[in-house]
């Protein structure tokens, strides 16, 4: 059997395929979100240093997972359309800029839960918090610039310009912990080095990590499928989808 | 932990711990919502 990959890089089938996924992957969300929540609020112990306070890991670093990665993921799409003129991959990278703001957003506001009890303070200006704020702001100034642009391809590479160059950011906001000195702690987890956690807090965070994994995908392809009915309208396919519903 | 009110209390953090998970849930919930009115919207405009 020959699989040809590029059939999806055309909106109309895209939307067909994306449409039959949204219902699995947020029943597997939903699934993995109570099991997470079972896992660490309910069965891992209290933390001998920070009492309970610490339970805000099981969001606080899946949202600042996602937030990163879906910055990336934005910042491909966007370039991979500029580059080949591929119109889904620009509809991507909109339909994944909101649910990443959303979750850089709940990074900070777990992040000020956490560090009220434990550091004494909502907020600091350190390196951590700050390109954290930044990578905020390059969600908002991307859903901005693309919607301050009237003709969709030209907001398109405006817009990839823009998330292209905040990539770097990435990067700064991941070794931030290493290259400064910042309240911030470094990491429980690495690539290279045996977690220093609690194995049971380290499943509970990965179950909450898969389970917003699988809501973002939901999130987005009902969103990229919103954009693709509005962007393709005037096509013919999606006149009969209408005719259809 | 023994019963619902020291579940609840989170050893004196409930408001950090709950505050943290209501955020998270007011923002999925809200977020779905907004996806379902545009879906909505869409399917009205074509009708």
């Amino acid at each position: 059997m020959k699989l040809n990959w590029f059939k999806y890089a055309a909106p109309q089938s895209f939307f067909v395929l994306s449409g039959k996924l949204i219902k699995p992957l947020m029943l597997i969300a939903a699934a993995l979100f109570v099991l997470g929540f079972y896992v660490g609020y309910i069965k891992a112990p209290t933390d001998f240093q920070q009492g309970d306070a610490y339970r805000i890991i099981y969001l606080h670093v899946p949202a600042a997972w996602m937030s990163m990665v879906m910055y990336v993921a934005m910042a491909g799409w966007a370039g991979l359309g500029w580059a080949f003129n591929t119109r889904l991959s620009s509809m991507m990278a909109s339909a994944i800029a909101p649910t990443g703001a959303m979750f850089t957003f709940l990074a900070l506001w777990t992040g000020a839960l956490w560090g009220k009890p434990t550091w004494g303070t909502w907020w600091v200006w350190d390196a951590r918090l700050t390109s954290e704020l930044i990578l905020l702001f390059l969600y908002i100034g991307f859903m901005a610039l693309h919607a301050a642009i009237d003709e969709p391809r030209r907001a398109d590479k405006a817009a990839a310009l823009l998330a292209l160059v905040g990539v770097v950011n990435v990067p700064v906001i991941y070794f931030s912990v290493q290259w400064w000195n910042t309240l911030h702690q470094g990491s429980s987890i690495s690539m290279t080095s045996a977690p220093t956690m609690v194995k049971i807090m380290l499943i509970g965070m990965l179950i909450m990590t898969f389970a917003f994994w699988a809501y973002a995908f939901a999130a987005v392809f009902m969103r990229v499928r919103c954009i693709i009915l509005e962007r393709e309208k005037n096509t013919e396919w999606v006149k009969t989808y209408w005719e259809q519903q | 932990m023994n019963s619902w009110s020291d579940f609840i209390a989170m050893g004196g953090y409930g408001l950090y711990v709950w505050g943290s998970l209501g955020m998270v849930l007011v923002c999925v919930v809200a977020e779905l919502i907004g996806l379902q009115l545009r879906n909505n919207s869409l399917k009205n405009k074509k009708r």
